[in-house]
């Protein structure tokens, strides 16, 4: 392990290790087949409060720091990433609230969610993923409601949640600055949950459409100024991004371990594949990729911590990582060789979870765009 | 309703090895870890709690290591933990201990409910607990699966051999818990933290003035250990060959109807 650890770190991980390996680990086979998380599994989460471990004590939250929450979510994304993904998404739409809205509001959103409930962000749009300004859906005033409509589609926690962050044209006309966000309860009449999305990977975690047909929300629950949703997206993404990556590390220790574990036993040639130069290769790179993707990830937190805003090093951590996964996933299958590409196998299913993690929270392509802007300022 | 639950640290026998040259336990670098039937015992007490109110209070008697499983207690959702701890204590068989924390249960204040782990996976006596209640002169129900309160009244059931076992009592008592008893509960994440920086205060000879000293540690121990051994095997198992499973099968059949087992 690349980190030095406190003590207390080291009992919270042990704590939620056992957990993992215990209520959540014997299912995962079957979820993931099925494509679906029962509910019952999240009870163990919420018990013992992953769902508001980074939230402020005044919230109800643990109080914790992003390093540590995010030490405690590489550990569960050993086990299951999605699973992890579907509180880390909750956490991040109720910090966002708190961060830009008002005290009342992010109170509302965590007296929502402390008992044990999950909270989504409806951004993404079927013409609108990379481009948000391109998104569709609007939100009309009328007297002191707006009423909302559009379609939402690749929504986490869609089906499971019962508040979202939710983002709408309030001038359509605007482009970025015409985007405002508002908080809507589930069960608001109008609120429809579409298609489950059939995943490659990551199964365990949600994907829904969202629709909003005629939706009246209070003028009140505009989270922020109006036309100040981009903006908040934005924010929510850089902190998202450096809690993706912290599962993504989570995926390619699982790969690594498994490997290392295989190449031990596994026998050709009368002798452990571990003993074989190019094996060694592959196990050797990947522990590189591994222990390097978990020290970006507990700097960027460390700099959050710090209220820095990691625009480019969330980026770059989001972007190394995840493509790190890739190849790291990849070799694990390789190492595991036929048995690899076996579901019998555990190692097939960590090459399918961490596909994702180059698409969503921004495409990599969309970060080094954003890593080169951010380049192109800071040498004037 | 006031609870004590009763805890020991125990070596995790999971974790141990034998030294196969001498042919004894390795106890170094083996971890410690709670009494696992005293979690069940703890989880019954904390479930008292959450459905008629009151307070759980854990005591452990051991070294100051073993604070770390009353820290663990702690984080599971106890109130309250004492260590129980003095020089004057080292040595106490079961009797002994009984007396000890029974003495130390006493000073803690009224109490309902009594609770402790059928027996320590170590020692593997089961007569702690039991021998508390007579201390105490506490109803006694060991291996319990659950107790339901009425006024005055508990309701338990218990597990025996033939069965389970419906039986009423009047409180105080004092109960002995197993694995089937339930599922004990994971700490959450803000306990936890704080058990780690919880004070635990100790209970010492000197705070129990009344105790009489004569019953404790050592030499207040009736139990004498002779000798320790392993016990040579003196039977072995048989395999039973042969090419299909309906052969085997057969073939084990009439052993066991040879043997009068069938």
């Amino acid at each position: 392990m690349s980190l030095l650890y406190t003590e207390e770190q080291k009992e919270l991980l042990a704590l939620v290790r056992e957990m993992a390996e215990n209520e959540i680990k014997p299912y995962v086979k079957e979820a993931d087949e099925k494509g679906e998380c029962p509910r019952e599994l999240f009870k163990w989460g919420f018990d013992m409060g992953l769902h508001m471990l980074e939230i402020p004590e005044e919230y109800g939250g643990t109080g914790l720091s992003y390093e540590t929450t995010a030490m405690i979510f590489e550990e569960l994304a050993k086990v299951d990433a999605g699973y992890a993904i579907t509180f880390v998404t909750t956490f991040v739409a109720l910090r966002n609230v708190i961060l830009a809205g008002t005290k009342e509001q992010g109170q509302y959103f965590a007296d929502k969610i402390r008992p044990g409930s999950f909270a989504g962000f409806a951004l993404t749009e079927p013409n609108a993923g990379s481009d948000p300004a391109a998104m569709r859906s609007t939100a009309v005033l009328d007297g002191d409601e707006y009423i909302l409509n559009g379609t939402k589609t690749f929504i986490t926690n869609g089906a499971l949640s019962d508040v979202f962050v939710g983002f709408f044209k309030t001038t359509p006309a605007a482009g970025h600055k015409g985007i405002s966000a508002f908080i809507i309860d589930a069960d608001a009449p109008g609120v429809t949950v579409g298609a489950h999305e059939n995943k490659m990977g990551l199964r365990l975690s949600n994907t829904t459409d969202l629709i909003f047909e005629n939706v009246r929300v209070k003028a009140s629950a505009m989270v922020g100024p109006e036309g100040s949703g981009f903006k908040l997206a934005l924010n929510a993404l850089n902190l998202s991004r450096a809690f993706v990556a912290t599962l993504a590390v989570g995926i390619m220790q699982r790969a690594l371990d498994e490997s290392v574990k295989y190449a031990k036993e596994r026998k050709q040639f009368g002798t452990p594949i571990i003993k074989f130069q190019m094996v060694q290769a592959l196990l050797a790179d990947m522990a590189i990729k591994v222990e390097a993707s978990r020290c970006l990830v507990n700097n960027t937190m460390r700099m959050m911590d710090q209220g820095i805003m990691v625009q480019k090093e969330g980026s770059i951590c989001k972007t190394f990582v995840s493509d790190c996964a890739q190849e790291v996933t990849s070799n694990a299958v390789q190492i595991f060789g036929g048995y690899g590409y076996s579901k019998e196998y555990p190692v097939e299913k960590l090459m399918r979870d961490c596909k994702v993690f180059q698409i969503f929270e921004g495409a990599n392509q969309i970060q080094r765009m954003t890593i080169a802007n951010v380049l192109d300022k800071e040498y004037r | 309703m006031n609870i004590v639950v009763c805890i020991k640290q125990v070596p995790d026998t999971t974790e141990i090895k034998i030294d196969p040259v001498k042919n004894t336990l390795i106890r170094t670098g083996v971890p410690s870890i709670m009494n696992p039937f005293d979690k069940n015992a703890l989880e019954t007490g904390l479930s008292l709690k959450d459905r008629y109110g009151g307070k759980v209070t854990v005591i452990s008697m051991g070294p100051p290591q073993a604070k770390a499983v009353l820290r663990e207690a702690l984080s599971m959702g106890a109130d309250e933990a004492y260590l129980v701890t003095d020089r004057a204590f080292g040595g106490s068989d079961t009797y002994a201990t009984s007396y000890i924390l029974s003495q130390a249960i006493k000073k803690l204040g009224d109490f309902d409910v009594i609770l402790g782990g059928k027996q320590a996976i170590d020692g593997d006596t089961g007569q702690t607990a039991p021998s508390i209640a007579e201390h105490l002169g506490a109803a006694r129900l060991t291996y319990i699966l659950d107790l339901e309160a009425d006024g005055d009244k508990v309701i338990a059931r218990r597990q025996v051999e033939e069965g389970i076992e419906v039986i009423e009592a009047r409180f105080p008592i004092l109960c002995t818990a197993t694995k089937e008893s339930n599922k004990p509960r994971y700490a959450t994440i803000k306990r936890k933290i704080a058990s780690l920086k919880a004070e635990i205060p100790e209970i010492t000879l000197a705070d129990l003035p009344d105790a009489d000293v004569s019953k404790m540690g050592l030499k207040g121990s009736p139990t004498k250990v002779k000798a320790t051994f392993t016990p040579k095997r003196t039977a072995c198992g048989v395999t039973i060959e042969g090419n299909t499973p309906g052969e085997i099968a057969n073939a084990l059949i009439g052993k066991l109807a040879d043997g009068k087992i069938l």
